[in-house]
């Protein structure tokens, strides 16, 4: 029976020949993941199923990234919880502050995550590893207590939404301004309990950080997982990163989809999404005077070190336009270290931004740049509801990093081109 | 009549001592997403006591000191939608929200819901018609909603057959109890 990625990959994990959308499934999990903002809620779900020992001690991921370094005693003693199971389990995959960096990026980073997986996270944004062409998704704290109790999940197989991206991008245009097109078009609900799989020649085009930057945010289009099939860019990323064998998965060609969206990138600019949610979309021509008071660059979406080398082309020589706070977070330690030695941290510092340990920040309005009433702030991160960063009374707008640099230096929303 | 949607826990497991659900309506729009329903600087803690006092304290500040037990919140498309913390259904649950009845619910957070007990029901016409402020009750064996301010009765979608198996055997815990460590085999690390 002619299947799709998604549907290929659930089947091998499942005993099946094959499966169909709407199928119940129990799915052996290859890696599970959860942090330090849902780990202990999983904790107690996992003693609470009286399980005496984790499933696999070497397929468990804990990332200390949300509210690290700890913000407050109340999060220092969750992430002392989430400490402590690891080590009574000898989790082999547990990132310490000093190593963690934000999960969405140094699983894939460190080869913890190959093509061909299934990815179970406490996380919304784990669908982000479905570039690699695994199958990747995120639940809530008690599924992944279950999963690490018994190495499984129940899921019902998605249809599939296919988004064949063909033309040529812009100048500026990223994977991060196609997805939010995307969004923008169809709709928070647009995907809703289905598979965005995306294809066509401009994803093929795409180097893996701006994949990653897609899959990312498939989530805020209701999907339950994003997919892209692996080529020769991804195994390129692949080589020498990790001890795990790849599976290449790749969708029959006559396999059924639910639907076929076809997006023409030829007069796609880069892209901005307005307060309050990531499908209030504009192109940057239409985005108008919005001055702004911060502009943070970093984010599972957009913390990569390309993500920092592209603004870090638009920001060199430049200075943060006076009173805007400019704030930087690389999303791994080994981006960091990077960007010292490429200079981009020199330029970042040179241009005014004040630097953050790889964690996620602000982006969630926990730390390192939360919003005071009225204030607004431009974010290369993947939602903008309201009090997402800070006071309900706050706004924030996502972009690329190229816009966001661009912002920073004009202190208003703006584009490279106007530099 | 309707046929039961859901039926009486085979094990009472205390989460469904209430199958008739009687309060007050909360009504919220579309997209309510669980930044709205949990700031995240809220979920710094895992008690659900505390996550409880914040709940909506972005956009209805009067809510967390007036919610009673019984309380019923109805919205519009997408519910839930966004971060996937469980905090969100845990804290409506732990405020004493019974139940949900939404056009439609975001993914991961049906998933949460059930997963901790917090019944969730679809029901276009009943949000079309439900204002907030008015009284309310739920029968979760029947599916019966009913308007009891203005005495209009609703039907619910019927509940898919393993989110029924859930709420049945008390949610996931004891799903996993019963049906995946009931054999006390210790899962030995590789």
């Amino acid at each position: 029976m002619a299947m799709t990625i998604t549907e290929k990959i659930l089947a091998a994990h499942s005993g099946r020949k094959s499966v169909s959308p709407g199928d119940l499934v129990e799915v052996r999990v290859d890696l599970a993941f959860a942090h330090d903002f849902t780990a202990p809620l999983a904790i107690q779900v996992f003693e609470e199923t009286g399980a005496e020992k984790v499933f696999n001690r070497n397929r468990i991921a804990l990332v200390a990234d949300h509210f690290v370094p700890n913000k407050d005693i109340a999060s220092a003693q969750q992430a002392k919880r989430m400490r402590e199971f690891a080590r009574k389990h000898r989790i082999r995959h547990y990132y310490e502050v000093g190593e963690a960096g934000i999960g969405h990026v140094i699983l894939p980073e460190k080869g913890l995550v190959v093509p061909g997986m299934v990815v179970i996270g406490a996380d919304s944004h784990t669908c982000a590893y479905g570039a690699l062409g695994a199958f990747s998704t995120g639940v809530g704290s008690t599924d992944l207590g279950a999963v690490m109790a018994t190495g499984e999940i129940w899921l019902k197989v998605p249809p599939t939404i296919r988004l064949e991206y063909t033309g040529k991008r812009r100048r500026w245009v990223t994977g991060k301004d196609l997805i939010l097109y995307t969004i923008g078009r169809i709709g928070v609900e647009g995907a809703l309990y289905s598979t965005m799989e995306f294809a066509g020649p401009v994803v093929r085009d795409l180097p893996m950080y701006q994949r990653f930057a897609m899959t990312n945010m498939a989530v805020e289009a209701g999907a339950k997982n994003g997919i892209m099939e692996p080529d020769e860019k991804t195994l390129a990323w692949m080589k020498g990163r990790s001890g795990l064998k790849p599976r290449v998965f790749r969708g029959d060609p006559d396999a059924a989809c639910a639907k076929v969206i076809p997006i023409d990138v030829n007069a796609i600019e880069p892209q901005v999404a307005f307060p309050s949610s990531p499908a209030n979309d504009r192109p940057l021509s239409a985005v108008g005077k919005v001055p702004l008071d911060q502009v943070f660059i970093g984010s599972c979406t957009n913390g990569w070190l390309e993500d920092l080398r592209d603004a870090a082309r638009i920001l060199k020589g430049k200075k943060a336009a006076r009173g805007l706070r400019l704030i930087v977070i690389p999303g791994s330690p080994w981006i960091l270290k990077e960007a010292v030695k490429e200079g981009i941290l020199e330029t970042f510092l040179e241009a005014g931004a004040v630097i953050g340990p790889p964690c996620c920040g602000p982006c969630l309005g926990g730390h390192m740049g939360v919003l005071a009433e009225g204030e607004r702030a431009l974010a290369t991160t993947n939602r903008n509801f309201v009090g997402r960063m800070g006071h309900p009374k706050s706004e924030v707008y996502l972009s690329n990093p190229y816009v966001a640099a661009a912002s920073a230096v004009m202190g208003r929303i703006a584009g490279p081109d106007e530099l | 009549m309707h046929p039961g949607i859901f039926e009486q826990p085979e094990t009472f497991t205390g989460r469904y001592h209430q199958m008739k659900i009687e309060g007050r309506v909360w009504k919220f729009g579309d997209d309510v997403d669980t930044d709205l329903i949990i700031p995240a600087r809220y979920c710094n803690t895992s008690d659900g006591a505390q996550l409880a006092r914040h709940v909506f304290a972005d956009s209805r500040p009067d809510f967390a000191g007036t919610v009673s037990a019984g309380d019923v919140v109805v919205a519009g498309r997408n519910f839930g939608c966004g971060s996937s913390r469980e905090h969100a259904p845990l804290a409506l649950k732990e405020a004493g929200i019974r139940a949900v009845i939404a056009r439609s619910f975001a993914r991961i957070f049906y998933r949460n819901a059930f997963n901790i007990g917090l019944p969730l029901l679809e029901s276009g016409e009943a949000v079309d018609r439900i204002r907030d402020g008015e009284e309310i009750s739920v029968d979760l064996s029947t599916g019966k909603i009913e308007d009891r301010t203005n005495h209009q009765t609703f039907r619910t979608d019927p509940v898919p057959d393993f989110m029924r198996e859930l709420i049945r055997t008390g949610g996931l815990v004891d799903h996993v109890k019963r049906n995946k460590l009931k054999k006390k085999t210790v899962r030995r690390s590789r």
